[in-house]
């Protein structure tokens, strides 16, 4: 759904193309041996290498090659079987080899396409232009002494995938699907984490506006650090505001990169094209042009896993499932596997509503992922059929899920333990149901005389004396007879 | 000098391992001429207590009948390889007091073959020159002299001039050199010895700093081929630290010395003949094929058509690399820093206060053939160009089996001759530079003296892997020279 801003002069079109920097989850960095673990005590990960010591050199880290072909393959990218790493030389102190190593005019992933999923329920796809892969920067610390700054290398040499878009994104909701749809591509892939609070998974934001009809496309802002979905959602938001506000004024739009600000909410000028670097791209002497062979590539596509939607359409199509169920089920990779599993041999529709209704909300509310789950798959799947076979009924199982959530124990324990089943048997149904007429003597005349409201009330006495065990219909049906009689 | 001194490594290896003397003795001597050659500055470091520990060390390995292939062979380390402990300048003020901690491939190949190590040696500013007279440690000055009697202090060649000058004084048996245009062989042809390039990517440059990744290539003095043949051996290898690393079996370089160049064919490039050649050059190269012609191989005219654009192409790409691989030298992390007012300030105080002017002029010219609107007419130019040198040779080599041309256009020249003028200091290369761009191996052998008394080089291409026949036939062309000048200073000494 492409978003509108309505301006003084008429409706303008928002059109974004995103540069998403994904690390790749590999052990060790991309050029070097040393570690790559989240959080670990500053300088602590670093080799001569990361370190750009004298004489030091460059090995490229197979693993992380396989791991942009794998993400390659996941965005449906044309894989190109030669690639060349290149220098991009700039200054900087977190930067110590003077030149960050990446790829320029040959990378590893050419062009692809992935589907984005709006909240109409429609599905637009979006071109990737391409993939590369690059060695990330250290960190500046700027706020640890009153005049020095500070760098911690630990980051310098790690891994990253960028992968640039097409402009086909038109507007902030698209573009939040577009990041998850990514995320969720890359976390199946097992080749990001994709954590964006950890800096895992940074985006960068080009937009620019033009008037509703117009094919031209206007000049681009390109919108730094936006860490989150909230933030590229917000920074859109005022991007596109400030770059109409500018353009219906007689204004002109100066390419630039602009510096998204979470506290003012607002995005300020960083560098106009002008002062923009020039980074001497040149290809890297120290290393080969990277040659793949057809082999490796056809061994990575035989491993892939199964994508996020292939996954939605299977589950809508082999368990009939809705589009918006089977998507909420797919968007984690472990939630899609629990739910496989809790399904096997059960009714999947009943499973999937105590899964997303239930379980989620449960284990949403105490802060648990899927996987700190008390209640397993399998547990999951026998309330299920015990609900499905009459053991219980649906009031009851909701008793056991509560249980089950707080012990930890199975259903079918629950239930015998607490002599939980569901009574189906019509003379002990029958006797309860005589006690309360029995008990409620003026109820039941007035009910007779055209009170049918009570009807709801002789129900709620049986289940409640019954400690709910008696199978509701059964009671139903017994309950009018008597009555009517 | 002592007859310690002057003796081959092939010798030193039979005497000690007969015991006619130590290795402490033979590693003693060779520090008493260091002492003695001082003057030459051909040393930025001297090692002469770990040179005597490892000596002793040698010793208790022939003893126990443990001989390794260099063992207690004292040699020079051009100070462009790291060394674990030993403080590494590449000749510039930048690296401060620089003390790796870590050991280059090269050395350490070296030392676990039992060579000894006397210091590191000197070099023009990060190999940058080609008469050692950028290095921020001062000139190296050549053992050679004039005959006519001026007395001028000459250049040993460059960049490897403290390599080249410590092996002709007999301050060491061998030295480490690196050739990125010539870094070897032209010191080598000026100093009267034998030196080899070999084919890029048969030493690992892992732990060897930086100048121009695509051309640096270690390489070793000696003097003579045999010693060359020996000592390249325990250099050469495959090591998975270096990417461009190749991995290739080492033959047993010194095996391929037979004396015999029956039936070889070997290419006399017309290009090479450049206008205004001294005629001493010129004779030298024409002795060179005499005496091969004499030995039964075939004399055969070949073309290397691009040979003309080898320098433009060489003083692209290199300074191009160069311009990127000094980038790392920025006062953040380790080296000279000066402070500045703010970060640019710093980088800027500390790179001009720690960069020489050779460096300085390479980093400028590298940046600007890089920049953005100059990349295509300068460096991919060069790229394209260098490919059509390589193919050059690749033809060649279809006609012939090496190629033999003098190694510089000169003899050893006076310091200061050219320091004006680096267009001139730059021709020096004109021989050297096509093979560092093709990646081929080539050799330097002394092949007679100029009229002032001077060495003159002959240099010897190979194809692609193909070191032992550039030794064999660098060996036969020492033979037939029959080559024993020695410099005024080492004569004297004896």
């Amino acid at each position: 759904m492409a978003e509108i801003v309505k301006g003084e002069t008429g409706d303008w079109e928002i059109v974004i193309g995103m540069e998403v920097h994904a690390q790749i989850t590999s052990q060790s960095k991309l050029f070097s041996g040393a570690a790559t673990a989240f959080g670990a005590e500053p300088n602590s990960q670093v080799s001569f290498v990361d370190a750009a010591m004298p004489g030091m050199l460059p090995v490229l880290n197979q693993y992380c090659v396989e791991q942009a072909i794998r993400t390659g393959l996941g965005l449906n990218a044309q894989i190109n079987m030669t690639s060349v790493f290149e220098r991009k030389n700039y200054f900087y102190p977190d930067l110590p080899q003077g030149y960050q190593i990446s790829q320029f005019q040959h990378p590893i992933v050419g062009e692809g396409e992935i589907e984005i999923d709006l909240s109409d329920g429609t599905v637009k796809p979006i071109r990737i232009e391409r993939l590369h892969m690059e060695q990330d920067a250290g960190k500046s610390l700027h706020d640890q002494h009153p005049t020095k700054s500070f760098v911690d290398l630990n980051r310098s040499g790690t891994a990253l995938m960028e992968i640039v878009s097409r402009p086909d994104i038109r507007g902030a909701e698209e573009a939040a699907a577009y990041l998850s749809k990514l995320r969720m591509i890359l976390r199946y892939l097992g080749t990001c984490d994709g954590n964006m609070d950890e800096g895992s998974m940074r985006a960068d934001v080009n937009l620019s506006m033009r008037r509703v009809g117009e094919e031209k496309l206007g000049t681009r802002c390109e919108i730094k650090n936006v860490n989150s979905i909230k933030a590229v959602q917000m920074a859109i938001a005022y991007e596109s505001r400030r770059q109409v506000e500018v353009l219906e004024n007689g204004g002109t739009i100066k390419q630039e990169t602009r510096l998204w600000d979470p506290a003012k909410g607002e995005t300020r000028s960083m560098r106009s094209k002008e002062e923009a670097h020039d980074y001497r791209y040149f290809p890297d002497p120290d290393l080969l042009p990277l040659v793949l062979q057809p082999q490796l590539v056809e061994k990575i596509e035989a491993s892939l896993p199964e994508l996020p939607d292939q996954k939605k359409h299977r589950f809508m199509s082999e368990f009939g499932l809705g589009a918006y169920d089977a998507s909420v089920l797919i968007a984690e990779r472990s939630r899609a596997d629990f739910f496989e599993q809790a399904a096997k041999g059960r009714n999947a529709k009943l499973v999937a509503n105590w899964l997303l209704n239930e379980l989620l909300a449960l284990l949403n509310k105490e802060g648990k992922s899927i996987a700190e789950s008390p209640i397993s798959a399998a547990h999951l799947g026998q309330l299920v059929g015990l609900i499905s076979d009459n053991t219980i009924s649906g009031k009851i199982a909701k008793d056991v899920f509560a249980d089950m959530f707080a012990s930890g124990k199975d259903a079918s324990q629950i239930v015998e333990e607490k002599g939980l089943k569901q009574v189906t048997d019509t003379g002990a149904i029958e006797k309860t149901i005589d006690e309360v007429l029995a008990e409620n003597a003026d109820k039941v005349g007035e009910f007779r005389s055209g009170k049918d409201k009570l009807f709801g009330f002789f129900v709620g006495q049986v289940m409640k004396k019954s400690g709910g065990k008696l199978n509701p219909s059964a009671v139903n049906d017994i309950l009018m007879a008597k009555l009517k009689s | 000098m002592t007859e310690l001194t002057n003796q081959t490594i092939a010798q030193a290896l039979e005497g000690l391992k007969k015991k006619q003397f130590s290795a402490k003795e033979l590693t003693e001597a060779h520090i008493k001429v260091m002492e003695e050659t001082r003057h030459l500055n051909a040393y930025i470091t001297e090692t002469p207590e770990q040179a005597l520990e490892a000596a002793q060390e040698s010793d208790k390995k022939i003893t126990a009948g443990d001989m390794r292939p260099l063992e207690g062979i004292p040699i020079g380390m051009k100070d462009l390889f790291c060394t674990k402990g030993v403080r590494t300048t590449a000749a510039s003020k930048i690296l401060g007091n620089f003390v790796p901690q870590y050991e280059s491939t090269v050395s350490g190949k070296m030392l676990a073959d039992g060579a000894v190590i006397l210091g590191k040696t000197n070099l023009d500013e990060f190999a940058m020159g080609s008469s050692n007279t950028t290095s921020a440690f001062g000139n190296v000055i050549s053992p050679w002299k004039r005959s006519d009697g001026s007395n001028a202090d000459l250049v040993p060649g460059g960049s490897s001039g403290g390599s080249s000058a410590a092996v002709s004084a007999r301050s060491c048996m061998a030295a480490t050199g690196t050739d990125t245009g010539g870094s070897i062989r032209q010191p080598a042809a000026f100093c009267g010895i034998a030196g080899i390039k070999p084919t890029y990517g048969r030493c690992s440059r892992w732990g060897v700093i930086a100048f121009a990744s695509s051309l640096d290539q270690p390489g070793i003095f000696a003097r003579d081929v045999k010693d060359c043949a020996i000592v390249l051996k325990s250099m050469s290898g495959h090591d998975p630290k270096d990417s461009t690393s190749a991995n290739k079996p080492v033959p047993e370089f010194a095996a391929a010395l037979t004396g015999n160049v029956k039936g070889l064919k070997v290419g006399i490039p017309k290009e090479y003949n450049v206008e205004g050649m001294p005629a001493e050059i010129t004779a030298i190269w024409q002795k060179g094929m005499d005496w091969l012609k004499t030995g039964g191989a075939e004399i055969v005219d070949i073309s290397l058509p691009h040979t003309k654009y080898a320098l433009p192409t060489y003083y692209i790409i290199a300074p191009a690399e160069c311009s990127s691989n000094l980038a790392r030298y920025d006062g953040v992390r380790y080296g000279l820093r000066v402070d500045g007012e703010n970060l640019n300030d710093m980088y800027g105080k500390s790179r001009a206060a720690g960069f020489g002017n050779e460096v300085t002029r390479r980093i400028l010219i590298g940046t600007y053939v890089l920049s953005s609107g100059y990349y295509d007419a300068y460096y991919i130019k060069a790229q394209k160009l260098r490919r059509l040198i390589y193919e050059d040779f690749i033809n060649a080599y279809q006609k012939c089996d090496v190629i033999l041309t003098p190694t510089a256009p000169s003899a050893a020249f006076a310091i200061g001759e050219n320091d004006d003028d680096p267009l001139k200091m730059y021709l020096n290369d004109v021989f050297t530079v096509p093979a560092s761009l093709a990646g081929i191996p080539g050799m330097s052998v002394p092949a007679g003296l100029d009229a002032q008394g001077l060495p003159l080089g002959l240099q010897i291409l190979g194809r692609h892997w193909d070191e032992e026949t550039v030794f064999r036939v660098s060996d036969f062309i020492e033979t037939a020279a029959a080559f024993d000048a020695v410099p005024q200073m080492v004569k004297k000494a004896a």
